[in-house]
């Protein structure tokens, strides 16, 4: 008997069960009074991974991480961070993590460089402060006040405090927010490359674009349950397939389009052509094109990203 | 242990680079000095100022004072911004116990006031020439006892009151009616009736009693130290039961 190829989703899945989860959250539930913050939330982390939940404002993410880094206590449900319970053993446990909160602050009179010093001091095996100022880019911010520092300057600085005791596993909140794009790939690389010093990351965002480059592993979180959960190519390959092929062409007749293999349909607006199909389509679509003596200068691919599928699960867009 | 004194520096720093903080603690009762001491000089008058000079009676007033500017306005006002700010939040996450909190805050408590009294005394002496403690020791325990007792206040403000903006507003009105109504003023003997009740029931009165008996040789004063660790023991218990993270 020949083994099938596993499905996309199904191998990353399998890379990453062979781990033991580092993380477990079963039927987690959390309200504020009336307000159902997550109503039904269960998911695993391996070691190693970067495990991103994804989500609108709202969806219940950060109740759910501040749960598991022993900042809230749930209604009910059962999690394990590190082989310890937050309800009961957070001192332990927040040893071990390092925790970057939204809706957090320093003191507005604290230097950067103190800030760091502190954070360090709670755990002897903390990383050189100093590194992490390098490394973030606040080396030349190292004696200014927290209250003089620009938005993208505070956040790097709570990264880097997040990251200053040395965790096991490190929980980021809307790491990227008020960063500009160019810091935001550098941020993208640092946390990779923290990963690849064997810290596990549970990163908290609602950008599609981060979530798809960053994570290993997407839980796609709406309205306080996890609606969809794998790698980010496995979530596209399976919820949102559709691939758009688009051209412009002078040529009036393109009919003969909808017979070309893995085209689901062919649209024309004015001179642009927009063929819409799944898998290589387009391969077939380039090759049936030149044998029609057809060359478009212009032709190229639109793959589906994680925006696409948050879209067709929840049927909204993540910034609503 | 390490990150109590690491907490501890860095909350001195930042108390000294907080101006407002550092006017009532430390400017204001240098300038009620000076005025005081200019305007009733130190003859001892028996009918007021209980039978001692003014200045004499007013130095160890003031070491009082400046301990009552740290529990009413300067705790008060840095832990419900801590508190607003998320400061708190951010310092448990990484692990900074609450006992690292408090004990920072008593210890920097107990340093700026004795830095502030320390300035109270060599400024009455080079100018007044006032007599040092009589009974140091004594001194030293009522200090010990009343800077305590103060900083349970001021975590008990801290502790219920909502907002920065409540502790700055009922901070500054504690103070001043404890500066003008419980002997730091105008002395105790000319207040009558309802100013000489509320100038009882304020905990600066007992704190300036218990200070000034043994800078002046009066012994000990037995019954004010009693009610100033009864407000001690009280006001930690309330702030154990009030006190929230977020």
């Amino acid at each position: 008997m020949t083994s099938a190829p596993l499905p996309i989703q199904e191998l990353f899945l399998y890379n990453y069960l062979q781990m033991p989860p580092i993380i477990t959250v079963q039927n987690l539930r959390k309200t504020y009074g009336p307000t159902v913050a997550v109503d039904d939330i269960s998911f695993e982390v391996a070691e190693g991974e970067i495990f991103g939940l994804l989500g609108p404002n709202g969806a219940g993410k950060t109740t759910t991480v501040e749960c598991l880094q022993a900042l809230r206590q749930p209604d009910s449900g059962e999690i394990r961070v590190l082989g310890l319970d937050p309800r009961r053993q957070a001192r332990e446990l927040r040893k071990l993590i390092g925790s970057q909160l939204q809706e957090s602050a320093l003191p507005d009179r604290i230097r950067v460089w103190e800030a760091l010093d502190l954070f360090a001091s709670v755990t002897p095996r903390a990383l050189d402060w100093r590194m992490l100022l390098e490394q973030w880019g606040l080396a030349a911010k190292r004696r200014s006040s927290f209250s003089s520092l620009s938005g993208g300057q505070r956040q790097r600085l709570f990264i880097a405090l997040a990251l200053v005791n040395n965790p096991k596993v490190v929980f980021l909140d809307e790491m990227t927010t008020g960063l500009d794009p160019a810091a935001r790939r550098v941020a993208w690389d640092l946390i990779r490359a923290i990963r690849d010093n064997g810290t596990t990351v549970v990163l908290v965002t609602h950008f599609m674009d981060e979530a798809e480059k960053l994570c290993d592993r997407v839980a796609v979180v709406d309205k306080g349950k996890i609606i969809a959960a794998d790698a980010p190519q496995g979530l596209i390959v399976q919820h949102a397939g559709e691939v758009r092929v688009i051209f412009t062409t002078d040529v009036a007749d393109i009919a003969w389009l909808e017979a070309v293999p893995r085209v689901d349909r062919v649209e024309r607006k004015g001179l642009m052509v927009e063929v819409r199909g799944s898998g290589p389509v387009i391969a077939y679509v380039a090759a049936a094109l030149v044998g029609h003596g057809i060359i478009p200068g212009d032709l190229r691919v639109e793959q589906p990203t994680l925006e696409d599928v948050f879209l067709k699960l929840t049927g909204h867009s993540a910034g609503d | 242990m390490r990150t109590l004194l690491k907490l501890t520096w860095v909350e001195i720093k930042l108390f000294v680079r907080e101006p407002i903080t550092m006017v009532f603690t430390f400017a204001l009762p240098i300038i009620f000095l000076f005025v005081m001491g200019g305007v009733f000089g130190n003859t001892p008058d028996p009918s007021v100022y209980r039978g001692v000079g003014a200045i004499d009676y007013y130095v160890p007033a003031y070491f009082g004072l400046v301990i009552c500017a740290i529990g009413v306005v300067a705790l008060p006002v840095h832990l419900t911004g801590y508190r607003e700010r998320g400061v708190l939040r951010r310092l448990r996450a990484s692990s900074i116990s609450i006992w690292a909190l408090l004990g920072s805050q008593l210890l920097v408590s107990f340093i700026i006031a004795v830095l502030g009294s320390i300035l109270v005394t060599v400024l009455a002496i080079a100018v007044y020439g006032v007599d040092l403690a009589q009974s140091p020791g004594l001194l030293a325990l009522a200090f010990v006892i009343a800077t305590l007792s103060f900083s349970a206040v001021g975590f008990l403000l801290g502790a219920v009151l909502p907002s920065t903006r409540a502790a700055q507003g009922i901070g500054l009105i504690l103070f001043f009616v404890m500066l003008i109504l419980g002997g730091a003023g105008p002395p105790p003997e000319v207040l009558t009736g309802a100013m000489q009740i509320i100038g009882d029931i304020t905990p600066l009165r007992w704190v300036i009693l218990v200070l000034q008996d043994p800078w002046l040789g009066f012994g000990w004063a037995g019954q004010a130290s009693l009610i100033v660790v009864g407000i001690l023991l009280a006001a930690t218990a309330l702030s154990a039961r009030f006190f929230r993270w977020e």
